[in-house]
């Protein structure tokens, strides 16, 4: 039991293309910032968008085929959450979780009992003859997430499952979908711009930037590895865009949006777009200019010092910008606030370099 | 009064409520097409559909008489063909107040299907729902109010269909003679039951819109 995805789906004038594979038992998170793409794959998988073409292949049946087959989507066996939750406005809540019984043949009262067992599991026996303009966010949402799993379907399909929800509900809410997720057998996919909520929810991250999947891995892998400028940022590393070019004893010069960064001449690289990654705790902060073997030197205003734990973050407006990461020593010394005037400086080698 | 006046109550009442469900049953599929279709010569569709809306209802029942005529351009098939003839029967009167009411059951159909959640739709299919369940269970229940504007709407204009009617099915008592018609004669005659009968349709107008009121009008 597995999705397999492989499709290129076109909105407007946006072409998103993306390949990955969902196994049963495994949450796997398309994560990617608003815009990415990400709800046009989900209409695709759902059925409501054709691909331009590829394969969508679900449990061994191919739902889309290159030859533009499509299995319509009232006959794909997918319960999808939406992200404004879609509940119909005019059922009460009993008969929106019995609509997907209903729909496939199943008598009235037979519906109706399965729906409110579901109910019951969810905490929401007495709120079952309820229209959905009468229950809270989070009601609605275990209404609509008890919907879509009515009817058993192979697939799970969360698209930003909990967006809909304030703060104090989403905390309670997540905890629910997890458990959901846990006891649900078969393929689950989740979609999310919330890196919070998709490593928690999610065995497996899909990175989905600009119409494209940038990165597949599991939560770790991406924190220890990150691949792209999105990915970099996801978990607070500094990322550097550009063009390597102008090799001399294995150091490179990187030509980025804003200035220039001297890396590692990756081996065995003709030249090209790179992304250069660097932690930040190899960047250093002083106030006299440094006069060390740091090929890499900026100067610029401290525009926010986040302090976590021993530690604080501190962001730069340097060209390029930076990010620092710096004991809470060094803040007092340096006297570390925003609009000071700092110099910071790196050693060519701590930066990664990965084609792009 | 009396007998003229029941007459052409009665006629009045079918007429209107048979050309109200026509309207409604034509004016479904047009609105549709307008609200959901992309389509050459939509704009075009649209302005034919509305035409009879700004149309002197005289020149409708002129209009009308030229297709459905005994020498129009379809009545004189069919007469050749089947016998049939429109013209003087209580078809025609039906007819008269179809062509000029269901322009108002488009509109007001088309307006609420602009204002449905078309995704509330793509969610019911994802659910299982086929095309013909979706329609059933989920789109007409949400456009329920504006089907009841247009049946309303369409059921009142043809009620008081006049130019069209006397042009295309002429005045039979019986037949063809609505109440407008007939208070439209009785004034020549008699005025005060003229005045009578148009107190008649006016109260019998407002009675029906009463009794919808709260069931599906606010």
């Amino acid at each position: 039991m597995s999705l397999a995805v492989d499709v290129r789906v076109r909105r407007g004038g946006f072409e998103v293309a993306a390949a990955f594979e969902a196994p049963a038992g495994e949450t796997v998170a398309l994560l990617g910032p608003n815009g990415s793409g990400k709800t046009t794959l989900v209409s695709a998988i759902a059925g409501l968008l054709s691909p331009a073409g590829g394969t969508i292949q679900l449990d061994g049946e191919l739902l889309d085929q290159p030859n533009g087959d499509h299995v319509a989507p009232e006959r794909r066996p997918i319960g999808v959450v939406f992200q404004d939750l879609l509940l119909f406005p005019h059922l009460s809540a009993e008969e929106n979780v019995a609509f997907p019984l209903r729909a496939r043949g199943t008598p009235r009262n037979e519906a109706l009992a399965r729906a409110r067992a579901l109910l019951e599991r969810f905490g929401l026996v007495g709120r079952a003859a309820a229209r959905p303009r009468d229950l809270s966010g989070g009601e609605a949402q275990r209404v609509a997430l008890a919907r879509a799993l009515v009817a058993e379907p192979a697939l799970l399909l969360l698209d930003e499952p909990l967006s809909a929800l304030d703060v104090g509900a989403r905390a309670r809410a997540r905890e629910l979908v997890r458990d959901e997720l846990a006891r649900f057998a078969g393929v689950r996919v989740l979609v999310t711009h919330d890196p919070v909520e998709a490593s928690i929810l999610a065995d497996r991250l899909v990175l989905v930037e600009d119409g494209r999947v940038t990165q597949i891995g599991t939560p770790e892998e991406i924190r220890t590895a990150p691949r792209s400028r999105y990915a970099a940022e996801l978990v607070g590393m500094n990322a550097f865009h550009g063009r390597l070019d102008g090799e001399a004893d294995g150091i490179g010069r990187l030509a980025v949006e804003d200035g220039l960064v001297v890396v590692p001449w990756p081996e065995a690289f003709g030249g090209g777009p790179v992304i250069g990654l660097l932690k930040p705790a190899d960047v250093t902060l002083s106030l006299e200019k440094p006069a060390g073997s740091a090929r890499n030197v900026f100067h610029g205003h401290v525009t926010s010092v986040a302090v976590e734990a021993d530690r604080a973050r501190v962001r730069l407006a340097t060209a390029p910008p930076l990010i620092a990461d710096v004991t809470l020593g060094s803040v007092h010394r340096l006297g570390l606030r925003e609009g000071a005037l700092v110099w910071a400086s790196f050693k060519a080698v701590e930066v990664d370099v990965l084609p792009a | 009064m009396g007998d003229t006046a029941l007459v052409a109550l009665r006629l009045s009442l079918v007429v209107a409520t048979t050309a109200a469900a026509i309207s409604l049953l034509t004016g479904f599929p047009l609105a549709w097409a307008l609200a959901r279709g992309s389509f050459r010569g939509k704009t075009l569709l649209r302005a034919l559909v509305v035409l009879p809306l700004v149309m002197p209802p005289v020149v409708a029942g002129v209009g009308l008489l030229a297709a459905f005529g005994r020498r129009g351009l379809v009545g004189v098939w069919l007469f050749d063909a089947f016998g049939i003839q429109i013209t003087f029967t209580t078809a025609a009167a039906v007819l008269a107040a179809w062509f000029v009411s269901f322009p108002l059951a488009v509109l007001a159909i088309e307006a609420g299907l602009r204002g449905t959640d078309e995704r509330l739709e793509d969610a019911a299919a994802t659910l299982g729902g086929s095309r013909w369940y979706v329609l059933r269970r989920i789109t007409l229940p949400l456009l329920g109010p504006q089907i009841a504007a247009a049946v309303v709407l369409s059921w009142a204009r043809a009620l008081g269909e006049f130019g069209a009617t006397i042009t295309f099915a002429g005045n039979l008592r019986g037949r063809t003679q609505t109440l407008p018609l007939a208070v439209f004669e009785q004034l020549q005659s008699d005025p005060e039951a003229a005045f009578a009968l148009s107190l008649l349709l006016i109260a019998v107008a407002f009675g029906v819109i009463l009794s919808l009121r709260g069931r599906f009008l606010r």
